[in-house]
This record gives C-alpha cells, sequence and structure tokens, in this order.
C-alpha cells in the first residue's frame, strides 16, 4: 500500500525527519508515536502534500506511485486521507456542501457517476449515524464554532464518507473525551478492511485500547526507532519516551 | 441569461422587433455634447415639454460641476465631447454574423455558465432570428400584470402614456443635480424602466430587466424609476448573469425607487460588464447613482448586489429612511480581480423615528484589484430610536489586491444605536489545503471559500439569481489563485 524509503524533510532549513522507513501492507493498522515536536505531523503533511515541506531526500510509493509528484488533491481523490490535529474552519461553507464536493470529486476521477441528491443523502445518514451524530450537523459552516470534540468526530465522518485506501489519523484521540474516543474509534474500526490501511499518529496508547494496531512504531529523532507489536506501546507507556531516545540498544533495534 | 433564470428569461431576442427600438430610423449622432443634441434626443422621443425643460436644467448645472475625484479609483479623465448620445440600434448588417466573430473567452465563460448556443449568440449581440417560442410568455406576462394595474414599462413609453406618474417622481429621489454623474443622466438619458406597483398590490413575479423589451441592448444612459404605492410589494431584478458585449465605455445610470407606507422594494442587482482584460485594458466604467426613498411609515426598501464587473464601479445605493420605522438595507459582494477597481458601499439616512438599517458588505480582491467600501450612516436630529448594523468585511486574494474601509458616521440624536464591525482576512493556505486534502481542485476550493465568505448576501438574492451568481463568482476569480 505505502513505502517510504529514506525520507529526508525539511522544514525551513532545519532537518525534521531524517532516512525515515516505513512500510504498511494493505488492510494493516500502524501506530506512530514519538514525543512532541518529533515530526509526526510533518510525516502526516508530507504525505497529503501539503506546502511548506522540503523532501530533500528519499520516496514515498503509494499503490506503486510516486506520491510525492501529485497534487495534494489527485493524492486524495486516489485514497489518500488526512485526519487534521487542527482542523480548519470554513465561515459560511456547509459541511454537507464540502462533502458532497469531496465526494464527486473522488466518484468522477474514478469514473463514477455524480451521486444524486437522494443518494447521497442515504449514505450520509448512514455514516452520520456510525459516529452518532445529529443530521443538524451537516448544516453548519464546516468546524465553525465546533467544539474540540466535535472537530475530530467530524474528521471521520468525512473519512467514513470518503472510503480512503490510506488514512493517516492525526492525533484524532487528543482534545476526545472517553466516550467520544470510544465512538471515533468505532468509527475507524468499522472502516477496517483488506484493501484499507491506517496510520494512527498519537502519543498516547490510550487510543489503541480501543483501535488495535497490527505494529506499532516510535518516532524520533527524524526516524523510526523502534519497531513492534501493540505491546511496545504499553511498554512505551510504561517507561517513557526517554526511554527509547536514550537507549542506544532501541535504535539500533529499529 | 440562463435557463435557471426561468422560462421568462427567453424573451430576449424577439421582443426586440416590437420594442421602443423599432419607431426610431437608423442614425447615429457624431460625438459631442450641446443643448441641440438634447432637443434631439427628447424630439426622438416625442417627450412632453417638461421633460424637455428638466433635461436642459440639468445639463446646464451639469456644465458647471467637476468630475468627482474622491473615490478610491484611478482612470484618466473622461472627454465627454468624444461620446456620442445617440446611436441607432445596429443593424444586423453591422452586427456579428457568427460566434466565429465572437472573443473566444466570452464564448467560454457562456459555456461555463451553461447558457444555450442560441442565448449566447443573443447576449454576442449575433442577430437571432425568433428562436425563442415566448411572445404569447410576453403577452400572458403583460396581461396578467396589467389586470392588477402594476404599470411595468420603458421609461419613454410611460412619459407618453403617463406622464403625471412620472412628473411626479421623477427626479424626486436623485435631483437632476445631485452629482456629476446623475446630472449628466439627467441631461441625456435614454433607456430604462418604469414600475408603478398599486396600493395593496403584492407583484406575484420578479420584475426583470430580460422581461423588458430590447433587454439586450443597455443603455449607457438608464434610468430606472420604480414606485411601490403603500401597502404593495415588488422584487426586481436588474443585470444578467451573462457577460454582455458592450461597446459603450461609460455607463451613467440613475435608479430611483420610492416606497410609500407599509411598500416594500427589493431591488437586486447582478452587475457583469466587461472588467477589461487581465492588464485592464479596456472595460466598463460603470457610474451609478441609486437611491431609495421609504416615504411612509413602516416602508422598506433592500438593496442586494453582486457586483463582478466593469473596470471601474463606483456607486452607492442609498436608502433615505423618511417614514416611522422604516427599514433600508444593502447587501453587497463587490469583486475585484485583475486590474478591476471598486468604490462601492451605501448611505443609509435615518430621518424618521424607530428606524433601521442593516448594511453587510463583502469585498473580494484578487490580482491587482481595489476594493474600497465607503459607507455613510447619518441620523438626523429627530431621528429617535434610529438603529445601524454595519459589517464590513474584506477578503484579500494574493499581496497585490488591496481593500479599504472607509465608514462615516454622523449621529445627531443620542438615542441612536449605531454598531459598526470590520473584518480583513486573507484566503488561508490551510483553508485551501484542508479542501484539496478532499479532492477538490485549488479553483473549486478557492469557489467554496469565497462563497461561504459571501453567504450572507448571496441568501438575500432571489434564488435562481443566487445560484448564479455563485457561478459567477468562481468565474470571475479564475486564474486568481495558483
Ligand atoms: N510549518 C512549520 N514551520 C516551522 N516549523 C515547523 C513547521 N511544522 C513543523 N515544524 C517544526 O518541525 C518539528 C516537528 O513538528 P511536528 O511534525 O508538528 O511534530 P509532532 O507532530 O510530532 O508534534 C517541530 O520542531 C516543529 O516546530
Ligand atoms: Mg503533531
Amino acid at each position: 500500500m505505502l513505502k517510504i524509503s529514506k525520507l529526508t524533510v525539511t522544514v525551513d532549513g532545519k532537518t525534521i525527519l531524517n532516512g525515515l522507513d516505513l512500510e504498511v501492507g494493505p488492510g494493516e493498522v500502524h501506530a506512530i508515536m514519538g514525543p512532541n515536536g518529533s515530526g509526526k505531523s510533518t510525516l502526516a503533511n508530507v504525505i497529503a502534500g501539503r506546502e511548506g515541506y522540503q523532501v530533500t531526500g528519499g520516496s514515498v510509493s503509494f499503490l506503486g506511485q510516486d506520491l510525492l509528484s501529485l497534487a495534494p488533491e489527485k493524492r486524495a481523490r486516489e485514497g489518500v486521507f488526512l485526519a487534521f490535529q487542527y482542523p480548519v474552519e470554513i465561515p459560511g461553507v456547509a459541511n454537507v456542501y464540502l462533502l458532497k464536493e469531496a465526494v464527486n470529486a473522488t466518484r468522477q476521477h474514478r469514473g463514477e457517476e455524480k451521486l444524486d441528491a437522494m443518494d447521497f443523502l442515504k449514505l450520509v445518514r448512514e455514516k452520520l449515524k456510525l459516529l452518532q451524530m445529529k443530521e443538524e450537523f451537516l448544516y453548519r459552516s464546516v468546524n465553525e464554532g465546533f467544539s474540540g470534540g466535535e472537530k475530530k468526530r467530524n474528521e471521520i465522518f468525512q473519512m467514513a464518507m470518503l472510503e480512503p485506501r490510506l488514512a493517516v489519523l492525526d492525533e484524532t484521540d487528543s482534545g476526545l473525551d472517553i466516550d467520544a474516543l470510544k465512538v471515533v474509534a468505532g468509527g475507524v474500526n468499522a472502516l477496517r478492511s483488506p484493501d484499507r490501511s491506517v496510520i494512527l499518529v498519537t502519543h498516547y496508547q490510550r487510543l489503541l485500547d480501543y483501535i488495535v494496531p497490527d505494529r506499532v512504531h516510535v518516532l524520533a529523532g527524524g526516524r523510526i526507532v523502534r519497531s513492534g507489536d501493540k505491546r511496545l506501546a504499553l511498554e512505551l507507556e510504561a517507561q517513557g519516551y526517554g526511554w527509547v531516545e536514550s537507549d542506544p540498544s532501541a535504535v539500533s533495534a529499529a | 441569461m440562463n435557463p435557471a433564470v426561468t422560462d421568462l428569461g427567453e424573451l430576449v431576442g424577439r421582443e426586440y422587433k416590437e420594442g421602443f427600438v423599432t419607431d426610431i430610423e437608423a442614425d447615429t449622432l457624431p460625438p459631442g455634447l450641446d443643448e441641440d443634441v438634447i432637443r434631439f434626443l427628447s424630439a426622438k422621443k416625442d417627450e412632453p415639454d417638461f421633460v424637455l425643460e428638466w433635461r436642459l436644467d440639468a445639463f446646464r448645472r451639469w456644465q458647471n460641476m467637476k468630475q468627482p475625484n474622491w473615490a478610491q479609483v484611478k482612470h484618466a479623465p473622461i472627454d465627454f465631447q468624444a461620446i456620442s448620445y445617440y446611436s441607432a440600434p445596429k443593424s444586423d448588417a453591422d452586427r456579428p454574423k457568427s460566434l466565429d466573430e465572437i472573443d473566444p473567452k466570452l464564448l467560454e465563460t457562456y459555456d461555463k455558465l451553461g447558457i444555450p448556443l442560441e442565448e449566447q449568440k443573443a447576449l454576442a449581440g449575433i442577430a437571432v432570428d425568433a428562436v425563442f417560442d415566448s411572445v404569447s410568455v410576453a403577452t400572458t406576462f403583460k396581461d396578467k400584470l396589467a389586470k392588477i394595474g402594476v404599470i411595468f414599462c420603458p421609461l419613454s413609453e410611460a412619459l407618453a402614456n403617463h406622464p403625471d406618474l412620472v412628473r411626479q417622481y421623477l427626479g424626486s429621489v436623485v435631483p437632476s443635480a445631485d452629482n456629476f454623474y446623475a446630472a449628466l443622466n439627467s441631461a441625456v438619458f435614454t433607456e430604462g424602466s418604469f414600475v408603478y406597483i398599486p396600493k395593496g398590490v403584492r407583484c406575484p413575479m420578479e420584475l426583470s430587466t430580460y422581461f423588458r423589451i430590447n433587454a439586450l441592448n443597455t443603455g449607457q444612459f438608464e434610468r430606472t424609476l420604480i414606485i411601490a404605492d403603500e401597502g404593495s410589494y415588488v422584487s426586481y431584478l436588474e443585470g444578467c448573469t451573462a457577460p454582455m458585449r458592450d461597446e459603450n465605455q461609460l455607463h451613467a445610470a440613475v435608479v430611483e425607487l420610492v416606497a410609500l407606507k407599509d411598500a416594500q422594494i427589493k431591488y437586486s442587482t447582478v452587475q457583469n460588464w466587461y472588467p477589461g482584460d487581465e492588464e485592464g485594458r479596456g472595460g466598463i466604467y460603470n457610474f451609478v447613482t441609486k437611491r431609495g426613498v421609504c416615504r411612509g411609515d413602516n416602508a422598506k426598501i433592500s438593496w442586494t448586489q453582486v457586483e463582478t464587473g466593469s473596470a471601474i464601479t463606483w456607486k452607492y445605493p442609498s436608502v433615505l429612511l423618511e417614514g416611522d420605522s422604516s427599514v433600508g438595507e444593502f447587501y453587497s459582494v463587490a469583486l475585484t480581480n485583475h486590474c478591476q477597481q471598486a468604490d462601492t458601499g451605501t448611505k443609509m439616512v435615518h430621518i424618521g423615528r424607530n428606524t433601521s438599517s442593516t448594511i453587510i458588505s463583502k469585498g473580494i480582491s484578487a490580482g491587482r484589484g481595489q476594493n474600497a467600501y465607503r459607507g455613510l450612516v447619518k441620523v438626523l436630529k429627530g431621528a429617535e430610536n434610529a438603529r445601524n448594523y454595519s459589517q464590513c468585511d474584506s477578503l484579500l486574494m494574493g499581496d497585490r489586491c488591496g481593500a479599504h474601509t472607509f465608514p462615516y458616521l454622523e449621529v445627531k440624536n443620542p438615542t441612536a444605536t449605531v454598531e459598526h464591525e470590520a473584518t480583513t482576512s486573507k484566503i488561508g493556505e490551510d483553508q485551501l489545503f484542508y479542501c484539496r486534502q478532499r479532492g477538490l481542485s485549488e479553483e473549486d476550493a478557492v469557489s467554496l471559500i469565497v462563497n461561504g465568505f459571501c453567504k450572507e448576501v448571496f441568501r438575500e438574492l432571489p434564488m435562481e439569481f443566487a445560484v448564479e451568481a455563485q457561478k459567477l463568482l468562481s468565474i470571475s476569480l479564475e486564474g486568481a489563485v495558483g
């Protein structure tokens, strides 16, 4: 699905990612953990194609194509979805309107007909239910005046609507209370399928109690310094990140 | 013109044959303006004497006036002696013969707006045969209005058939020497609409210049007069969402609205004149005086405008709130791209008691566009408990454009409540990226964000118009980013 090799990224001349390798197979869920400022969002943004990051080395291939050469909207239409750490507000634009444009842009890209109003509404209602959201939510402006939790839930709702091949969730758990976390996790789990991959960016292992990952990676010093199964997350929780950063064997094990 | 603006929009094209155009022999005056020209114009229309006198008076005053230069716009001085003040409608021989002769960019825009081919031809000024089956529609329409006593006709026709009514109101809102361009218009006006809604009548349809004869040939010096008698209601649409081919560079129109007691006038404009090219060559100068008066208690006038065209726009639709508890509203979207300049806004003059006004202005600047909002809220001494709410938002795209806000406030009564809010924002990289991450192209993302920005104004437009206005905005913004 996704293969990242020796990825090096700088921001304003500062190296953030430094030779990062990561491979995510179809149907797999990978968690990426790491201390604040370690470059998790940078990785997520580079995968999605945000401006402002200079890729100075390495490659990212997605379903066999060179992802880095595609415009952000092309990546999205190919099935790359980013749930933002800080979703932006777009005043005056109804949620449902953005969704419809988004869904149809992807369908058009795939050579499918646009959804008519009835089918679209049917799909929307189904996904609202999945995330336990009220219909009035559709008519509010995108993220405007949403609580932190509502914004995160909205991201997962959009993901459910768009049914991406690769979903990158950037700290979707932060700002959620335990009930909301369960709902969001339920939404993600419902989308797990053999041809869909998920990258969960988080720095708490709490989320991983609800979305059980196939692999857990620790990002530090610009690369993956440690990989393991879900037990690694528990270990990290017990020991703190200092343990990974200071233990030379951890680095060599990566 | 577009399918959404209802079937009546299809009237264009053949009504041309029946209108006031055909009673004029083909001739054109040489450029220049003097009293003889005015006498000629008046004679052409067989106008009553009082109109000629009024024109001449305006002309004499105009000669002593100066072109205004206070607006935030730049242009070379206009040579008014170089303009021809009368030109007969183009004969078919002079018109373009086929779409091949029309600017491809214009045609591209028509395609994007989804305008059928035959209508494209009409808009582009090509001689079209009676392609639309609309004579019957027109007749039904006129019959229907006549039955309830609504008068809707060219101003020249109203001068002939209802001279007393016109005389009572013409220039009563915008005096002939109100300002330089209004004075010029008063002297040389040629075309325009007249509307009268009788007492207690709710006009059952949106009145639009489309429905009127000769809609395709908007005059350089149009003059519109709308009177809503006591307790009546009318919604009037001016303009056309498709850009029209137009050879006149200067447009100096006057619009007067009179709402009597308990009457309501809703006036919506979508202005999409030729804006000039990317380098600022060509384009229309649109210098308009629009004013309404609430001349009775509980009267209400709403102006809604979407201005995306013209090289230079200079207009301030205003409301004089004379009647007690009368209401004035101004909703505006003004967009400037490339080298366009707009200086627009409103004046709300509170005269009666308990009067209220609302101003919502959305300015969008892209390219090297310059956008100025200029608004005056004036509360006179006797205007007890006047209320005003103004909100002026500017959206900038890129860093070569400009937005300027000039709110003026004159309050002579301490009981007034006046609120003003202003914001300036840049279209955010993060907003654009968010939309693109969801699969929208950059252009679609821009138009989505801009439409969101304008929502409070668009929702005041009649439904079909609002849809068109959104499309139009997207088209006008093409190439504004990336
Ligand atoms: N747009 C940016 N401009 C400047 N510095 C940035 C930008 N984005 C990230 N950084 C820097 O890159 C480093 C990694 O940030 P980030 O990827 O957000 O980390 P994380 O998500 O792991 O907390 C931080 O030092 C941060 O300050
Ligand atoms: Mg982060």
